[in-house]
């Protein structure tokens, strides 16, 4: 199998898609010629024409709703927003008409669009180019959610995602596109290559939407992670010692609420992460169904390790970041509650 | 299904890719002078034909011609082509630095500096400045302290900014220089906002804003123009068509069938193409919309026409998307160059005189580098002390951010 970067799996999946289905077309800001800022549609164009992987103008309300409309007109349109944090112009489209269209026309009128975004931080974006806005999309009754967390995952479910008959909004970790990252920006850059998860079988597959992963198998504590923060947690892990079960989520909404809540019936104690800023983050939906589901197995509080209630500073991006040390710490005090 | 072979719907695309020759060709350019100059309060649908004109004052021989010429004295001029100077040494050595990694990102104004110069030179230093990321030259031009601004774009503990910005997102209210947003196109309206309540206030200053064509696009754009039109908002909105958008040349923003300056026909506002790689024309044009907005006339959108030198950024690959050098042949020239003729045409200046210049310019950017790091780097520090990140997200901190600072131990 060969060893591939995110972004290398990516394209690899978008390639599928175009080659298997002739209703996929991909589309975005400098997504065409150039083959997107980070390259994930790069030679796309050159190989399936100037229809079917285009650029389109800088209007992310328009790159939505041209996404529903040939949605609704039977084709499978993958868009991609450059950065998620320029998404909001496309909201409303998202909240009141994508997620809505199923609902609102008793299933007549479906949009099965999938909209790929680079969210995260860890690149020295700065407050433009680091959120992680996936809650506010969590929120939206009728979208699908979804964040790999390695080239395998990524290839596998953008594919499923182009599959399903539903809107699904597809998060990429930017800071994971071209090598794995625990966190610790001191250490030197680590390639997907020497990873079990860079190696991507090459052809269609697909990983199911909905169903999470055990990565660390552990007694302790489950922790509940989905992008960069599941390398994150299982650096903490490894660092603090505690026997920590690891679970990636992979997909927010709809989650893998049985892997959780079996996960945390047998370690009785849970910690929950994400980089997004705490309050109203999907932690807290997290720990809130986590609490109603495993009350009695619970033998500490559910902890949150997020993001900080501010915007993503520029030069006070690694006290932002939620990584190993303070995941490590809450390991130990969940350890201790 | 199967798709037709062939495109099964238009696609823009430029005429002009890497390797291939630049060929500007298609672009006309109509004499210096040609263009007419109405009367500052002439109706919005009396100047349509100025949509597709394109005001130019310097000429083929660099003199000052026609309609247009905003007839400045010789130190004006001088001023704005050192401002010019400044700007584009002060961007060539951020440049260099960032690709030390001493900055984490850079953009330059390469080719741009009249659009930013002239227009700081034709307004008035307490209107209101609503930029993008690529009006450095503006900043510089109302004296902002170089030192200060490469603190900021080192996000060292003299940022103004405390570190919480991109490198040139500047925010500087003693110069009436708005905070630079990442989010393209959101500065457009909140500039009109922005010049409604001045009128409110009864004052005569007004507000002026940036944009590129790519991101004119942007619903932003038609919210801007909408209320300027609807309210006749004491506004001066620029859109600077520099030709690419990134990797997107700009026939993807609209251009192909329409220059960008006839947009603003359909809001009844009077839409100006300017030759942004000529001086005079954007201080003559700026110096119009200026004056219709303070006597209360009403808005006016100005095309600067004109064509991005450098990269987008620090980030980009040009060479991956458009003919390598294509600046060099660009039909408007180097506004640099077209000034400094000028001048020395009329034996205002001297080749040797705008040499010592550049040199001193040169020699002022690289001592106030060495005075900025001193006072701390991106990577080592100082920054402005860790508990300021919790701060100005609300006048008051509330007890989520008291308790986050204190769990952070700053
Ligand atoms: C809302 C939003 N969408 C996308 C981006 C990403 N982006 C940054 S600059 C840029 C191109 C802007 O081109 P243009 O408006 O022509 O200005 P120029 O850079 O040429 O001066 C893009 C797509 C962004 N910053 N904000």
């Amino acid at each position: 199998m060969p060893a591939m970067t995110m972004v290398q799996s990516l394209n690899a999946a978008i390639d599928e898609a175009l080659a298997g289905n002739d209703k996929v077309v991909a589309f975005g800001e400098d997504v065409g010629y150039f083959g997107g800022v980070f390259g994930v549609t790069r030679g796309l164009q050159e190989k399936y024409g100037l229809d079917r992987v285009f650029d389109a103008p800088i209007n992310e309300a328009a790159i939505v709703a041209m996404g529903m409309g040939m949605a609704v007109n039977g084709l499978r349109p993958i868009a991609e927003i450059q950065f998620a944090d320029y998404i909001f112009p496309g909201f409303d489209q998202v909240v009141s008409e994508l997620s809505r269209i199923r609902y609102r026309s008793a299933g007549q009128y479906t949009a099965p669009l999938v909209i790929r975004t680079p969210c995260g931080g860890g690149i020295y974006g700065g407050q433009t180019h680091s959120m992680s806005p996936e809650a506010f999309f969590t929120h939206i009754p009728g979208v699908k959610v979804a964040m790999p967390s390695n080239p395998y995952d990524a290839k596998g479910m953008l594919l499923a995602a182009v599959e399903d008959d539903d809107p699904v909004i597809f998060f990429e970790p930017k800071r994971l596109y071209n090598g794995p990252f625990d966190g610790d920006p001191h250490k030197p850059a680590t390639s997907w290559a020497r990873h079990p998860r860079g190696e991507v079988p090459e052809g269609a597959y697909t990983v199911p939407l909905g169903v999470g992963e055990i990565v660390r198998p552990g007694s302790e504590v489950t922790v509940v992670a989905y992008g960069t923060m599941v390398h994150v947690a299982n650096y903490a892990a490894e660092k603090t010692g505690v026997d920590a079960e690891v679970i990636d989520l992979r997909t927010l909404v709809p989650w893998d609420v049985d892997m959780v809540t079996a996960s945390v019936k047998k370690t009785g104690r849970c910690v929950v992460l994400h980089e997004a800023p705490r309050t109203s983050g999907f932690g807290a939906e997290l720990a809130a169904q986590i609490q109603e589901d495993c009350f009695y197995s619970l033998e500490a509080p559910v902890l949150r390790v997020t993001g900080w209630d501010t915007p993503y500073p520029h030069a006070h991006e690694w006290s932002y970041f939620p990584g190993p040390d303070r995941v490590g710490r809450a390991l130990k005090q969940v350890m201790e509650g | 299904m199967t798709l037709v072979t062939g495109t099964a719907f238009h696609v823009p695309a430029p005429g002009r890719r890497p390797g291939d020759t630049p060929d500007f060709s298609k672009i006309e350019v109509p004499r210096a002078g040609e263009t007419r100059k109405p009367a500052v309060d002439a109706p919005a649908g009396e100047v349509t034909d100025l949509a597709y004109g394109l005001v130019r004052v310097l000429d083929h021989n660099h003199q000052a011609v026609g309609p247009w010429d905003p007839q400045l004295s010789d130190q004006e001029l001088i001023n704005g082509l050192k401002t010019m100077v400044l700007t584009r040494e002060f961007d060539d050595r951020m440049l260099k630095m960032q690709r030390t990694k001493r900055l984490s990102f850079y953009m330059k104004s390469l080719g741009e500096e009249a659009v930013a110069v002239a227009a700081a030179a034709a307004l008035n230093d307490d209107d209101m400045l609503f930029p993008s990321y690529r009006q450095q030259g503006a900043l510089i031009a109302r004296g902002k302290d170089l030192g200060e601004m490469m603190c900021h774009c080192i996000s060292n503990a003299r940022d103004n900014l405390k570190g919480r910005q991109l490198p040139i997102h500047y925010a500087s209210a003693e110069h009436n220089w708005f905070s630079v947003s990442g989010n393209l196109c959101t500065q457009f309206p909140q500039a009109v906002g922005w010049a409604l309540a001045s009128s409110y206030k009864r004052s005569n200053r007004i507000a002026s804003s940036w944009i590129g064509e790519g991101s004119s696009a942007e619903g932003d754009f038609h919210a801007a123009m909408t209320l300027a039109s609807v309210y006749k908002a004491p506004v001066v909105l620029n859109l600077v068509n520099n030709q690419w958008a990134i990797s997107m040349f700009q026939g993807l923003s609209g251009g192909e069938s329409a220059t960008f300056a006839a947009k603003a026909i359909g809001y009844g506002v009077p839409g100006l193409r300017v030759d942004g790689n000529d001086f005079l024309a954007v201080y003559a044009a700026t110096r119009w919309a200026a004056d219709r907005a303070r006597r209360k006339i009403g808005p006016t959108l100005l095309e600067i026409y004109t064509y991005r030198g450098e990269a987008h950024s620090t980030s980009d690959d040009p060479s991956r998307y458009r003919p390598k050098d294509e600046w060099r042949s660009w039909p408007l020239g180097d506004p640099i160059e077209r000034l400094k003729n000028h001048l020395i045409g009329h034996g205002a200046w001297s080749a040797d005189e705008h040499e010592t210049w550049r040199a001193q310019c040169e020699e002022r950017v690289a001592t106030t580098w060495k005075e900025s790091i001193g006072h701390g780097t991106l990577e080592e520090g100082p920054h402005a002390p860790t508990h300021t990140m919790f701060e100005d997200v609300y006048a008051e901190q509330p007890w989520h951010l008291r308790r986050q600072r204190q769990d952070l131990g700053v």
